[in-house]
């Protein structure tokens, strides 16, 4: 009986659940440096549509990735109630912009369910996993490789 | 294991140092009056010989055998034996050359140079070559003893060691004991040898009253008996070669002192009680003499500090720099600036912040010498390539540059030495035959000038072929096929991407790289590269580099509702032109008249990609001069300011950006983008050349 709360705890991740949209989605905290307010972004060129512009996170140049329109929800025109996440991933740091970070919870592993095929529109490449919340709610798990602008953009 | 493993990036970092060292050496041989050659040579010696004593430490077998290698002749020269004639200066400098690549190999587990055996021999060759009458005597007297002895004496008895051996005298000097030497360890390897007879010679050591601890006197003489060689003997020695004087003689004299000494010979003879003659040498009579040990360069007391640290610091400071805009501001805001104190503390931060920035950019500054070393040897092996001969003269090796920038350099700088030799330098019987001497003279010379380091690399070759140059530039369709192009436009060609001038790509300098390469390397360091050439003369090409990458000045303007800065360097001048002054060509082209010049304008904003503002009859025009002489006028908004900014990268946490440079970070805390004139004019021209073809609409 120990043994199996304990198997359960190392099954289950802390994870920052945040809304774009009316849409729930959540990033392994792991990831996650820290949460700011909006700040004006200045603007860079030839951008694609989703990457907001540029902050600066203390001394550091950060990009801004507008997730709503990443996912294909909408572009968003950020205020100062909308929040940046800033996330670091492979020693590269972006700021997500996202509407509103509305929990952080402990999700298990075997909570989450595959992404069903014909979802598949749009925002589907961006997620790996939902999970049926008991709220009714369904929480999607963003694939935060997918989002982040690629360094290689220019190639493109 | 571990903790020597840990040792090693710092070992390779001293071999760095080393190699420098040597090289400097060898440079100085050549050219030095007798007196300073032998220092030099000295200076060659210690640095090889640290080098295999470090490599000894890790097991790096290949490195110490040819350092040893190598020491050996250095030692030869420096004993006289040897002159360091041009040949003999051939081999060294390749040995060195050699030497290099080991330890490179060594460091990323390669393996050794190709070149290390053929340098081995050669190395070998001048060591037996040089041998004097008296040392091959000795070697003579030496050698046939240990060849009867070895097999004879075991099987006449077992019990008695065979009576080889050398008679040892040791005498540390003070630096011994200061580097922490234990002379006990050296004495106990020596027992390790054979059988030891060790005689201290207290006669050294003065009464009580007068006695200094750290100047011991000490010496010590020993009969050492053994079958081992005499290098064996001398290995031991190696780590305290220069902190002692040591002597090694056979201690089996040769027949004609046998009979002087005749305990010698005896088989198997208890200690010698005063084996004094084995000593020719004039030992010096106190240890207190130092004299007798070379004396090292006088250097600068320096720390090796992690590069990272620096550069923390050098954020750090760039952090205060933008603080301290940040507070001037928010002073300025509040309406406190007219309070003198308020103000007058402001202006001392001002100051002190600019100071500490230049002192932490003096940190990473170095002198070009270690990349124009690298050049020696580089133009060593292009001219043995073509068979031509080739010398570089270096100026201003001492001129300072930051570390980032002088890594960077090494790569263009290596192929336009390659290239001068390959298409610059003639060979040299053509080089007769236009009244040159036949060695071709390549002068690489740096020095700062306005701010900026210039570097200048001239050959006293043929100079550019501009018909040559220009039938290539046809054939590749990289010029239209009969347009007027001035002398200095035909020169500037050779920066194309895709040209290369020989027929034949040649196996030293047409690797599928051209000048365009060194061009753009040059341009991503924020200078530029430009070309002058004289035919029959030769060509000089002249880099500028800016001081540092950390800090720019720079012009702040509005493009577009947004503030960027301009490179204050590719600036020209800012004008505001009247309507009238502004002539239309085609249907977006516009162009300036200025000083008998038409000059295109560019609005920087349609560039970048942001709406343009409609009232644009009042934009200020910035004259900016590219590299390849061409000019533009770009249109911006407004000027606002001219400052130094603090460069921040924009790859690190997201990529290039088309026609931006960097960015930075404003006195409000917000961002500005750091525009890229010489990309702006570039892709500028790139998209009008096609217009004749391309639909309008």
């Amino acid at each position: 009986m120990q043994q199996m709360t304990l198997q359960n705890i190392a099954d289950q991740n802390d994870y920052v659940c945040f809304r774009i949209g009316e849409q729930d989605y959540c990033i392994d905290i792991e990831v996650v440096r820290e949460i700011r307010g909006w700040t004006p972004a200045t603007v860079l060129p030839h951008a694609p549509d989703h990457v907001t512009g540029v902050i600066n996170l203390r001394g550091s140049v950060v990009a801004v990735v507008d997730l709503a329109a990443r996912l294909a929800i909408g572009k968003t025109c950020p205020t100062p109630r909308h929040v940046v996440i800033i996330v670091a991933l492979e020693n590269q740091i972006v700021g997500l912009l996202a509407d509103v970070v509305s929990d952080i919870m402990g999700i298990d592993e075997a909570a989450m369910q595959p992404v069903p095929d014909i979802a598949a529109e749009g925002a589907g490449a961006f997620i790996t996993k939902v999970i049926a919340l008991d709220d009714g709610r369904m929480l999607r798990k963003l694939d935060l490789a997918a989002v982040l602008p690629g360094k290689d953009q220019e190639a493109a | 294991m571990s903790g020597i493993d840990s040792l090693r990036p710092a070992f390779f970092e001293e071999c760095e140092d080393l190699l420098l060292r040597m090289g400097e050496g060898l440079a100085r041989i050549p050219d030095a009056a007798l007196h300073n050659e032998v220092e030099s040579i000295h200076d060659v010696f210690r640095a090889v010989h640290s080098i295999k004593g470090g490599a000894g430490a890790f097991g790096l077998t290949s490195l110490v055998g040819f350092a040893h290698a190598f020491e050996t002749v250095l030692d030869l020269m420096r004993s006289g034996t040897l002159h360091p004639d041009a040949s003999t200066m051939h081999i060294l400098l390749r040995a060195s050359d050699v030497l290099a690549d080991l330890v490179a190999a060594a460091r990323d587990g390669q393996p050794d140079p190709e070149l290390m055996p053929q340098l081995l021999v050669d190395l070998d060759l001048l060591a037996e070559g040089a041998a004097s009458p008296e040392d091959e005597a000795a070697a003579l007297a030496f050698e046939p003893m240990r060849i009867d002895v070895i097999p004879i004496e075991p099987a006449l008895s077992q019990a008695p060691p065979d009576p080889t051996g050398f008679a040892i005298t040791f005498e540390p000097y003070p630096a011994l004991y200061a580097t922490g030497h234990e002379p006990v360890a050296l004495l106990r390897a020596l027992a390790d040898l054979g059988t030891t007879d060790v005689t201290a010679d207290l006669s050294g050591i003065g009464p009580l009253d007068t006695f200094d601890p750290a100047q011991p006197g000490l010496r010590w003489q020993l009969a050492l008996q053994t079958t081992a060689p005499r290098e064996d003997v001398m290995a031991i020695f190696d780590f305290v070669q220069d902190l002692a004087l040591v002597t090694v003689e056979p201690l089996h004299p040769d027949p004609p002192s046998l009979a002087s000494e005749p305990q010698m010979a005896a088989p198997f003879v208890t200690p010698l009680p005063q084996p004094s003659p084995v000593q020719p040498t004039p030992a010096p009579a106190h240890p207190r003499t130092a004299s007798v040990t070379p004396a090292a360069p006088p250097a600068m007391p320096t720390i090796r500090v992690n590069l990272d640290r620096v550069d923390r610091l050098i954020n750090q400071i760039g952090e205060l720099v933008i603080m301290e805009a940040m507070l001037s501001q928010a002073i300025s805001i509040a309406g406190l600036s007219k309070d003198g104190d308020v103000s007058s503390s402001l202006e001392g931060i001002k100051q002190l912040a600019a100071r500490i920035q230049e002192s932490v950019m003096s940190i990473r500054a170095q002198p070009l010498k270690s990349v124009f070393q690298r050049l020696d040897r580089i133009t060593r092996e292009a001219a043995d390539a073509t068979h031509k001969q080739v010398r570089l003269e270096t100026f201003g090796e001492a001129t300072e540059v930051d570390k980032t920038v002088i890594e960077r350099l090494v790569d263009p700088l290596t192929h336009m030495i390659r290239n001068a030799v390959d298409h610059g330098i003639e060979p040299a019987d053509r080089r007769i035959a236009a009244g040159k001497p036949p060695e071709g003279v390549i002068t690489l010379s740096a020095a700062h000038r306005s701010g900026r380091v210039i570097i200048e690399l001239a050959d006293d070759g043929a100079g550019i072929n501009r018909t040559r140059v220009r039938e290539i530039a046809e054939a590749r369709g990289l010029v239209p096929a009969g347009a007027q192009l001035s002398p200095a436009e035909i020169d500037n060609l050779l920066f194309l991407p895709g040209f290369s001038s020989k027929e034949e790509v040649s196996a030293l300098s047409g690797r599928g790289v051209g000048l365009d390469v060194v061009r753009r390397e040059i341009q991503s360091l924020g200078g530029r590269v430009s070309i002058q050439s004289t035919p029959g003369q030769g060509s000089l090409f002249t880099i500028a580099l800016p001081l540092t990458l950390a800090v720019l000045e720079g012009m702040l303007i509005g493009v577009g509702g947004e503030t960027m800065i301009l490179p204050i360097s590719s600036i020209i001048e800012t004008l505001r032109p009247d309507e009238s002054e502004i002539h239309s060509l085609g249907r977006n082209g516009r162009l300036i008249a200025k000083r008998g010049e038409m000059i295109p304008i560019i609005d920087l904003a349609q560039s970048l990609g942001f709406t343009s503002r409609q009232d644009d009859q009042r934009q200020v025009l910035i004259l900016v001069e590219c590299d390849s002489g061409g000019r533009a006028a770009l249109a911006a908004d407004q000027i606002f300011d001219q400052r130094q900014v603090v460069i921040k990268s924009l790859e690190d946490n997201y990529g290039t950006v088309r026609g931006i440079s960097a960015a930075t970070i404003l006195g409000d805390g917000r961002i500005a983008l750091i525009v890229d004139p010489e990309e702006i004019v570039a892709r500028a021209v790139a998209e009008t050349k096609p217009m004749p073809l391309a639909a309008n609409g």
